[in-house]
C-alpha cells in the first residue's frame, strides 16, 4: 500500500468500487445437528463496509466466523460450500488458515487486549509473521498502526503500558490497531461497538470510515443506525438465511421484504 | 455416656420445638386473618368500588411500611428454627462450659475433702492420694489394694460425681424450658424470626473461624516456647549456621560420640536438594500435561486423562516411599553399577524423583484450572491475527496464566519441603553435607520424626530440636504462602 491513501478517495475509479474480494456460495454451517446458517450467497466488496443485521441468533455472527476459518476451533462446527477471497477458496484443504488469518483481521465484540503492553499488543502480529528485521521497523509499524486507529495520540507516551489499563473504547481502537498492524486485507468486525459508549462509538465509527479506503470491511452489527451510518452494501439475516441483499441506502428506505422491513421498523428483534 | 444420650435427647427436643413453633405462627396468622375479616365489612362502599381490606396491599406488592402493617415478618420456617435453637442453644452452651470447667471444681473438691481426712498432706502426696482415688473410681485398680481413708475418698468421688450427673441435666433442661418459654412468647406476626436466625448464624461462623485461628496460634506458640527452651540449651547461632547435625545426646558419661551437634545447614542443604530434584521433574511434566489437557486435547481424551492424572495424587505417600525404596533407588544404583559407578541405593535423585511424580498432580491439575480461566476472547484475538497454537500459548496463554501457574508450583513446593515418607525410605536418615544428589541425604521433616519417634525425654535438647526445626520449616513454608499470594495479588487482574 501506498502513503497517498489521502487521495485515493478522490481518485476511486468505479471499477475499483464493485471489485468483489470476498464471494460466498452455498454456505450451510452446522453446530453438531443443528443448522445454524442456510445456502448464504453474498459478496463482499472491494472498499466498501458491508453490514450484516438482523435479531440475535439470526447467524450473522457465525456467518463472519466463516470468513476467516474462526468456526475451525468450535467444537462440532461444520462448514459446507465455498467462500473465494480474490478467487481462492478460503475452505480449500492446501490452505494454510494462519495464511489466511493473516490476511483477514478480526476485531471482536468485547475488546481482548492481551496481557501486555500496548506497544506488545500491537506487535504481536508483525513478530509472529516475520514482518520486520529490525526495531525500527517494528516501530513503524507500530507507530503507523495506532496512529490509524487513531490512538497514537492517547498512548504516544505511555506504550509500555498494560493494555487492559486503557479505557473500553481505547482497548477496542488498541484491538483495531493490533489487526491492522498485519497489514490485513479484510478488516472483520463483530459487533466492535457494543460493549461501548456513544462517545467512543462516535470514535470507532468514524474509523471505519477511514479505514474503509484502504481495506475490506465486513461489520456485524446490533445498531440499525450504526449500519446505516458505516455501510454502503447491508445484508439483513433471520433464522439462519439471507432475506435480502443491497445498497445500505435502498435497504433502509425500501426494503424489499416485509421481514426486512418490519426488523428495520423496529416491529421484531 | 449417659450425657451423649442426653444431648440427642435435647436434639429431639429441638426439632419437636420446630414443629410447635411452625405451629405456632400459623395459629397466629389464622387468627388475624379472622380478626380483619371481623374488622372490615364486606360490603360495598360508597363508590361501588370493592372494598379495600389491609391483607389487599400484599397482593399489589407494595405492603407499607408501617406499625400497623399486618403482612407476615417471616415465613414459618424461620419461626420454628428460632423456637427449636432457643431450645437446643443454651443447655449445649452449659453443657460445653461445664465440660471444661467440671474437672477443676471436682478437683478442688476432692482435694479439700482428702486434706479433712488425712490432715495435712504434702502437694506430692496429695496428688498420689488423688490418682489413686480416681483409678479406683474408674475401676483401673482395685479397691482392696488401697487404705481406708483413701476409700473414704473415693465414696466422696462417687458422690460429688452422682451429685453432678444429676444436676447437669437438670439445670440444662431448665435452661431448654425457659428458652423454650421465652421463644414462643415472642413469637408474633411481625416478629422479625429471619433477622435472629442470621443473627445466630453470623455467630456460629464467628465461632468457627475464630477456633480456626485459636487452633493455628496454640500450634505456633508452642513450638516458639519449646523453640526458646531448645535455644537455652544450644546457642542459636550453632542451630542456624553450623554445618554439622547429630543430635545424639550421651546416654552415660563419657560415651563417645555422644556431644551432640545440632547445627541444621545439613538438613536445610537436604531440603533444598530434593525438592529442586523434585520440581525438576514435576514441573515440566506436569505443566506440558495441563497445556495439553487444556489447549489440544478433545473432550473425550480429556475426560479420561485429567482423572487419571489426579488418581496420582490419591496415592498414600508411604506407598510413594516404598515405590522409590524398594524399585527407582535399587534400579539407579544398578545404572549405576552398569557405568562402572558404586552409588548407595539410598540417594537423594531416587527420592527426589518420586516425590517429582507425587507432585505432578498438584502442578497440572492447578494450572490446567487457571489456563482454562484465560478467556476464550484472548485465544480468538490470537487465532484472528494468524498466530498458530503453539504461539497462542507461549505469548498470550502461558503470560496470562503465569500468576496461577507460580502459586501452583509454590504450593507444590511447600508440598515437597512438607514430605516426610518419600525422603525417609529413599533418602536415607544421615544427615551429609553434600551438593552430590547420588549420597544419602536427609530433610527437615525426616530428622524431626527421627528425634521424635521411640522413648524420649521430653527436656533433652534432642526432642527440643524437633520443636525448633518444625518452627524452621513452618517460617520456610510460610514464607513460600506469602510469596504466592503475593505473586497471584500483583498479576491476577492483568486480563479482564
Amino acid at each position: 500500500m501506498t502513503e497517498t491513501d489521502k487521495t485515493v478517495k478522490t481518485h476511486k475509479t468505479p471499477e475499483a468500487e464493485d471489485r468483489v474480494k470476498i464471494k460466498a456460495r452455498r454456505v450451510n454451517v452446522f453446530y453438531g445437528a443443528a443448522q445454524a446458517l442456510f445456502d448464504i450467497d453474498l459478496d463482499m466488496r472491494l472498499n466498501q463496509v458491508t453490514a450484516l443485521i438482523g435479531p440475535s441468533g439470526c447467524g450473522k455472527s457465525t456467518f463472519l466466523r466463516c470468513l476467516n476459518r474462526m468456526n475451525d476451533v468450535i467444537d462440532g462446527c461444520r462448514v459446507e460450500g465455498d467462500i473465494y477471497m480474490d478467487n481462492q477458496n478460503v475452505y480449500d484443504e492446501t490452505l494454510d488458515v494462519v495464511e489466511l488469518r493473516a490476511r483477514i483481521g478480526m476485531v471482536f465484540q468485547k475488546p481482548n487486549p492481551f496481557p501486555k503492553s500496548i506497544y506488545d499488543n500491537v506487535a504481536y502480529g508483525p513478530r509472529i509473521h516475520g514482518m520486520t528485521q529490525n526495531k525500527e521497523q517494528l516501530d513503524h509499524i507500530v507507530k503507523k498502526s495506532l496512529r490509524r486507529a487513531g490512538l497514537w495520540d492517547e498512548v504516544k507516551d505511555r506504550l509500555s503500558d498494560t493494555g487492559s489499563g486503557l479505557s473500553g473504547g481505547q482497548q477496542q481502537r488498541l484491538c483495531i490497531a493490533r489487526a491492522i498492524a498485519v497489514n490485513p486485507e479484510v478488516l472483520l468486525m463483530d459487533e466492535p461497538c457494543s460493549a461501548l459508549d456513544p462517545v467512543a462509538t462516535a470514535v470507532i465509527e468514524n474509523l471505519i470510515h477511514e479505514l474503509r479506503q484502504r481495506y475490506t470491511i465486513v461489520i456485524v452489527t446490533h445498531s440499525m443506525h450504526q449500519a446505516a451510518r458505516v455501510s454502503q452494501k447491508t445484508a439483513y439475516f433471520h433464522l439462519g438465511e439471507l432475506i435480502e441483499y443491497g445498497d445500505t441506502s435502498d435497504i433502509f428506505t425500501r426494503p424489499q421484504h416485509e421481514q426486512t422491513e418490519a426488523y428495520i421498523s423496529g416491529k421484531i428483534g | 455416656m449417659s450425657l451423649s444420650l442426653y444431648i440427642m435427647t435435647l436434639f429431639g427436643l429441638a426439632v419437636f420445638s420446630y414443629f410447635l413453633g411452625l405451629k405456632r405462627i400459623r395459629s397466629v396468622v389464622a387468627q388475624q386473618v379472622t380478626a380483619q375479616q371481623r374488622l372490615v365489612p364486606t360490603v360495598p362502599t360508597e363508590t361501588g368500588q370493592a372494598p379495600i381490606s389491609p391483607t389487599d396491599t400484599t397482593e399489589t406488592g407494595h405492603a407499607p411500611i408501617s406499625p400497623t402493617d399486618t403482612k407476615q415478618h417471616s415465613v414459618d420456617h424461620f419461626h420454628g428454627l428460632f423456637l427449636a435453637l432457643y431450645v437446643f442453644l443454651p443447655p449445649m452452651l452449659l453443657i460445653i462450659i461445664w465440660q471444661a470447667c467440671a474437672p477443676f471444681v471436682t478437683n478442688y473438691l476432692l482435694e479439700t475433702q482428702l486434706v479433712t481426712i488425712f490432715g495435712t498432706l504434702s502437694q506430692g502426696a496429695l496428688n498420689i492420694q488423688i490418682a489413686q482415688v480416681k483409678a479406683v473410681y474408674n475401676g483401673s485398680l482395685a479397691a482392696h489394694m488401697v487404705s481406708e481413708q483413701t476409700t473414704l475418698g473415693v465414696a466422696y468421688y462417687a458422690r460429688i460425681q452422682q451429685t453432678f450427673s444429676i444436676i447437669l441435666p437438670v439445670i440444662a433442661t431448665s435452661f431448654a424450658v425457659v428458652g423454650f418459654m421465652f421463644a414462643y412468647r415472642r413469637i408474633a406476626l411481625r416478629f422479625p424470626a429471619r433477622r435472629h436466625i442470621e443473627k445466630i448464624a453470623i455467630w456460629f461462623m464467628i465461632a468457627a473461624s475464630v477456633i480456626a485461628i485459636l487452633a493455628t496460634l496454640g500450634i505456633i506458640l508452642s513450638l516458639i516456647f519449646e523453640t526458646l527452651r531448645f535455644f537455652g540449651k544450644v546457642p542459636i547461632s550453632e542451630f542456624l549456621f553450623g554445618l554439622h547435625w547429630s543430635p545424639q545426646i550421651a546416654i552415660r558419661e563419657g560415651q563417645a560420640g555422644g556431644a551432640g551437634a545440632f547445627g541444621a545447614i545439613p538438613l536445610l542443604v537436604g531440603t533444598f536438594m530434593i525438592t529442586l530434584i523434585a520440581m525438576f521433574v514435576a514441573v515440566p511434566i506436569g505443566l506440558m500435561s495441563a497445556i495439553y489437557l487444556s489447549e489440544y486435547a478433545t473432550q473425550n481424551i480429556r475426560d479420561f486423562v485429567k482423572p487419571a492424572i489426579e488418581i496420582l495424587a490419591g496415592i498414600p505417600t508411604v506407598v510413594y516411599g516404598f515405590f522409590a525404596a524398594l524399585w527407582v533407588a535399587p534400579f539407579m544404583r544398578d545404572m549405576g553399577a552398569a557405568l562402572g559407578l558404586t552409588l548407595s541405593s539410598e540417594s537423594a535423585l531416587a527420592a527426589g524423583m518420586v516425590m517429582g511424580i507425587m507432585i505432578i498432580p498438584i502442578i497440572s491439575s492447578l494450572s490446567d484450572d487457571v489456563i482454562n480461566a484465560v478467556p476464550q476472547s484472548l485465544r480468538d484475538g490470537a487465532a484472528a491475527l494468524g498466530a498458530t497454537k503453539s504461539e497462542t500459548v507461549k505469548q498470550v496463554i502461558l503470560p496470562a496464566a503465569l500468576p496461577g501457574i507460580m502459586s501452583a508450583i509454590l504450593l507444590a513446593i511447600s508440598r515437597a519441603i512438607g514430605e516426610t515418607m518419600i525422603v525417609v525410605m529413599a533418602a536415607g536418615v544421615a544427615a551429609n553435607l553434600t551438593a552430590n544428589p547420588f549420597e544419602a541425604v536427609t530433610t527437615v521433616t525426616v530428622q524431626i520424626v527421627v528425634l521424635l519417634t521411640g522413648d524420649q525425654e521430653f527436656d533433652s535438647a534432642k526432642t527440643l530440636a524437633a520443636f525448633a526445626l518444625g518452627l524452621l520449616l513452618f517460617f520456610m513454608t510460610l514464607a513460600l504462602n506469602i510469596l504466592a499470594l503475593r505473586i497471584v495479588r500483583k498479576y491476577s487482574e492483568n486480563y479482564e
